[in-house]
């Protein structure tokens, strides 16, 4: 398997966000993590991403621990991720930002930069022809020196994707990639989600609300609640479990108000 | 001579600027030019004419390239600027020189300061500290004094080991740099202001207590002769012919000079700082269009994406902070051996705001912005703002101004002298920069890239900034919303 999560557990203060997690994903799989808000999966997100380390528990990524790792050094073993809340580089060009992406696939080097040596010119030109792939790969060609806080809401959440894809990352976590479209962008979206991995062979593994996305597009998904996993399998079989149904209807607004 | 200046009729000016630009290029060097010449001290508006005249010709090279003339005669109008009607004026009268440096070592300066705030958005309230490190670097080693005070250490130091110095200066300033970023690598905005500009006070504190660092009262271990400074500091040898040469061209040209060495080590300053100026600039102009310059961003623009996205945080915030010093380090070095005197008080924490002032002025990331902000803001302080008082006082002792006038320039307080309150004029520039434009005079703009061509042939062409908020350097984003 390509990512295996065991008892991960997650504690701020005395507030326990996840729960002694398990969890396994197989390469060139489309998987997903759902559950009511505050259940956990971005703090799942972020534990898998580095940005927060985890109370207890083993993270094995590729056959390698990524336990104790940084953001940079987890991205560069392969994990590239989107944000909930869009975060691109806002005042770079669309362009620049695929760069920025590219960076720990690069020979970063002070002597080479100053002094421009050849390896340095012929890196940058990988790095442009790279990055014109990708930007077409994600139809952005066209908008390649805009500055990005100027691109429609859509665009943006494309270019982050496209910024994932730079680093040639083996897993990339796609954090509510479809938030704030409507159905006609959301079936677009999934169009893309399939073809990373399909054309590009990169395993997906997404959050996600809306359920015809989640539903339309995850091989296995894994329900999450209250920092606990509390159903995992196909869509059909995670649909049926009534521990699901309670989750997301039995409690109503009640769940939601007792969110964080 | 005309007491009041002319209105500028602007439409006509405008229209020659579009129309026929080599002309007007060439037309408003020769006019600053003109004015210097034939001004002299002994005149009255002398003051009033050469702070309007000599920012004409120190801003002429940005004109110049704002014009939409062919780059080999913008090059060659900036050559004749900088190389022919400065020098002139220069051993005409030697201020303009020292004018010349000092813009030179505050631009550099800024380049470095623009790296650590502009490129990679650490806002740096004690970058003068490496300005300092620089120049008692030089100051300790190169000085008789320093002889006295630690056992011969001027024996192992000689004038021409100035050039090993200023590498010396540029490793020591990018070490102290480091130093600097490791306990700050987790601090941003207001709390990264803070410990920088603590840490500037500490360089300086440091270089007033360095007087005696022997626990045994019988000897005293003096390093930096403490608030007193360090004098008498060597500048690097000059042969014998370049004397000659300032002295033969000076006779050529019909120049009366008193002091030739002075005059010729002011030149030598000048093309020194000229050179390592330009090198600077092409250094921080090459990192920014690069892997780094785009790290340097990411991170300056969010934390966590840029970490996410695989930008080490901490090497590439080290790299800003060594790199940054290592511009202020080489010219603290020559700064020392030009003044041939340094003390604590040149390394306050006015003059790390006053090269803060002129990045923000000049405009935040953008190298060519801060280049004029240097000239802009170093002109003010040293030029402008000093003559304004001089006229003024001037006016009060006159014979060529009426009785009246006198009594009235008489009746200004001393106070209220306007070189006087030079930072309540930073204050206001300040502000309305900040109210009127936000990113600087020439503001930073990102650069288009063409994707599958050749490095060379690719264009760089500045993009709009229209679009961009007003957002000051104290304001930062809360990058802890990730979860």
């Amino acid at each position: 398997m390509l990512l295996e999560a065991k008892g991960i557990v997650k504690k701020f203060g005395g507030l326990t966000a996840v729960q002694g997690v398990d969890y396994v994903q197989e390469p060139r799989s489309i998987d997903a993590i759902i559950g009511p808000n505050g259940a956990g999966k971005t703090t799942f997100f972020n534990i898998l991403t580095g940005i927060y380390k985890p109370t207890s528990g083993t993270l094995t990524f590729n056959g390698k621990s990524l336990v104790g790792l940084s953001p940079d050094q987890i991205n560069a073993a392969g994990i590239s991720r989107t944000f909930q809340n869009i975060r691109l580089f806002n005042d770079m060009t669309v362009l620049e930002n695929i760069m920025v992406g590219m960076h720990s696939r690069l020979r970063v080097n002070l002597i080479d930069t100053i002094f421009r040596l050849p390896r340095f010119g012929s890196q940058e030109v990988e790095v442009r022809r790279k990055a014109g792939q990708i930007l077409d790969f994600i139809s952005l060609t066209d908008k390649a020196n805009e500055i990005s806080r100027n691109l429609p809401y859509g665009d943006q959440r494309r270019l982050e994707i496209g910024r994932a894809l730079a680093s040639d990352p083996k897993l990339i976590l796609l954090d509510e990639p479809t938030a704030g479209m409507n159905p006609q962008e959301s079936v677009e979206a999934m169009g893309l989600f399939r073809r990373v991995r399909d054309e590009l062979g990169i395993t997906v593994l997404l959050i996600e609300h809306d359920m015809r996305v989640v539903m339309g597009i995850s091989e296995r998904i894994t329900v999450l609640d209250y920092g606990q996993k509390i159903a995992e399998g196909d869509p059909l079989t995670v649909r049926q479990n009534p521990r699901v149904v309670e989750a997301y209807l039995g409690r109503g607004s009640a769940g939601s108000a007792g969110d964080k | 001579m005309a007491t009041q200046e002319q209105p500028r009729p602007l439409n006509p000016v405008q229209s020659l600027a579009v129309r026929q630009p080599v002309i007007a290029g060439v037309l408003f060097i020769a006019i600053a030019t003109g004015i210097l010449l034939i001004i002299t001290r002994q005149q009255l508006l002398f003051p009033f004419w050469s702070s309007i005249a000599f920012p004409m010709l120190a801003v002429s090279p940005f004109i110049v390239f704002a014009l939409k003339i062919p780059t080999r005669i913008k090059l060659l109008l900036v050559l004749v600027v900088i190389l022919l009607i400065i020098p002139y004026l220069g051993l005409k009268d030697s201020f303009y020189l020292e004018l010349a440096v000092q813009i030179g070592i505050f631009a550099a300066m800024a380049m470095g300061l623009n790296i650590v705030v502009g490129f990679a958005g650490l806002l740096d309230l004690g970058y003068i500290a490496f300005f300092a490190v620089g120049a008692y670097l030089w100051g300790i080693f190169a000085s008789k004094e320093g002889d006295t005070y630690i056992n011969q250490i001027h024996a192992v130091t000689t004038p021409e080991s100035f050039y090993l110095f200023l590498f010396g200066g540029i490793a020591l300033a990018a070490i102290a740099g480091i130093l600097l970023g490791l306990p700050v690598l987790r601090l941003k905005g207001d709390y990264l202001a803070i410990v920088t500009l603590g840490f500037g006070e500490m360089i300086r504190v440091l270089v007033s207590n360095l007087s005696n660092i022997s626990s045994d009262p019988t000897i005293t271990i003096n390093i930096t002769n403490g608030a007193q400074g360090l004098s008498g500091i060597a500048s690097p040898p000059l042969p014998q012919f370049v004397f000659d040469a300032v002295g033969g061209i000076a006779n050529l040209l019909g120049i009366k000079i008193g002091n030739i060495e002075g005059i010729t080590y002011q030149f030598f300053f000048y093309f020194l700082v000229l050179f390592i100026g330009l090198i600077a600039a092409l250094i921080a102009a090459r990192l920014d269009n690069s892997p780094i310059g785009r790290a340097w961003t990411a991170i300056r623009e969010d934390e966590i994406a840029a970490r996410a996205m695989g930008v080490p945080l901490v090497r590439m915030k080290l790299l800003a902070f060594a790199t940054g010093a290592s511009f202020a380090g080489a010219m603290g070095v020559i700064y020392a051996a030009k003044q041939t005197f340094v003390s604590p008080e040149s390394f306050s924490f006015n003059q790390s705001i006053f090269i803060l002032v002129i990045v923000i002025v000049g405009g935040m990331g953008s190298i060519r912005g801060v280049v004029l902000g240097a000239v802009a803001v170093t002109l003010l302080n040293l030029q402008i703002l000093p003559n304004l008082s001089l006229l003024l006082n001037s006016f009060k002792n006159s014979n060529e101004v009426s009785a009246s006038v006198q009594n009235f320039f008489k009746s200004i307080p001393s106070q209220l002298e306007p070189a006087k309150y030079q930072r309540f004029v930073f204050g206001i520039l300040l502000v309305l920069m900040m109210i009127y434009r936000p990113a600087g005079i020439l503001p930073a703009s990102r650069r288009k890239l063409e994707i599958d061509e050749q490095m060379g042939k690719a264009k760089d062409e500045a993009l709009p900034r229209s679009d961009v908020e007003p957002e000051g350097p104290f304001i930062t984003e809360d990058p802890n919303n990730a979860a």
